[in-house]
């Protein structure tokens, strides 16, 4: 390749401060000649940044799993067409064209990765965080599954099979996680609060509403 | 393709750097690349298989020093580039003139 990037690094190796404002200036340039020459419209990528960072996010999917655990046949729908069930609740658009929902079971826990890239349901979670997209997660995912859990502080007892789920360019994963004791008598909107991205990613579980009797 | 991004499987990629406080953008440059990928894509500039196919394509050493967002410039610019949008001169020259301008 012939172009001369200079590299900016993660948080955790940074060598070079200076390559880090290289990269800024390197994207300021591209975006002033493609607006100069008409090809990008500056506001638009405002109006993206705003509906990805403030609108779109895991509030969406935390819906959808709030309403299966409240109607068993909106449950089935969702497990058997996760991208027709999930667009009932209005949640469609790029990245989100193929949804296949995994259900955790007191006996199987599913884990979603992107080993080759960092394939993610935009309309359900929104952009994913910067540790599925980094190479740590997305190598160990697949061969060390209760390890990788554990470092998110999720011990899966041995009995329990793990699922780990491979998505790609066209095909996205959900995970419907357990729904947590003591909520019985919650409303969706109360369930959903309890669904984390984590969950819904599988390296975590919902919270547990605080009830005292029990931890 | 057997290359660097198939990452699955790979040892020795050190431990997971989850921090739950991490903004979605780390930077303001990553919200403009975020932004600009997307336009493109809608624009044509790209299909998402010649995205991928781009960043796939990045040297090794490269790939893996990089991070996200700068993997997405640097297909961005193939694409444009390849398609007469862009060139490597006009790219260094406008730096060149932003980093005087912005002092």
């Amino acid at each position: 390749m012939s172009s001369k990037h200079d590299h900016d690094h993660d948080h955790e190796h940074h060598h070079d401060h200076d390559n880090r404002s290289d990269i800024s200036l390197r994207v300021k340039a591209v975006e002033s000649l493609l607006v100069e020459k008409g090809l990008l419209d500056p506001a638009a990528i405002d109006k993206l940044v705003d509906a990805y960072e403030n609108k779109i996010g895991p509030h969406n999917g935390a819906r959808v799993v709030a309403h299966a655990w409240s109607d068993p046949a909106y449950k089935q729908r969702l497990l058997d067409d996760g991208t027709a069930a999930i667009a009932e609740l209005g949640f469609t658009g790029i990245q989100g064209e193929d949804m296949v929902v995994v259900e955790n079971t007191p006996t199987v826990h599913n884990v979603v990765v992107c080993t080759l890239c960092s394939c993610y349901p935009w309309p359900t979670l929104g952009l994913p965080p910067n540790w599925y997209k980094a190479a740590p997660y997305r190598s160990r995912a697949v061969i060390d599954p209760r390890g990788v859990l554990k470092e998110f502080g999720l011990e899966v007892p041995a009995s329990t099979e793990i699922r780990v789920w491979d998505s790609n360019a066209e095909l996205r994963y959900l995970v419907l996680p357990q729904r947590p004791p003591h909520t019985e008598g919650l409303d969706e909107a109360a369930l959903a609060g309890l669904v984390t991205r984590d969950s819904m990613i599988g390296v975590g579980v919902p919270h547990v509403p605080n009830v005292g009797a029990e931890k | 393709m057997n290359g660097i991004h198939d990452l699955g499987g790979r040892h020795g990629m050190g431990p997971i750097d989850i921090d739950p406080k991490q903004p979605i953008f780390r930077a303001d440059w990553e919200r403009r690349m975020f932004g600009m990928f997307i336009l493109a894509f809608a624009g044509g500039h790209f299909n998402i298989d010649q995205f991928r196919a781009a960043i796939e394509l990045m040297a090794p050493a490269e790939y893996l020093e990089s991070g996200y967002y700068e993997h997405w410039l640097y297909s961005l610019e193939t694409w444009c580039k390849a398609n007469g949008s862009l060139t490597d001169k006009e790219i260094d020259d406008r730096m060149r003139k932003l980093s005087k301008g912005d002092a």
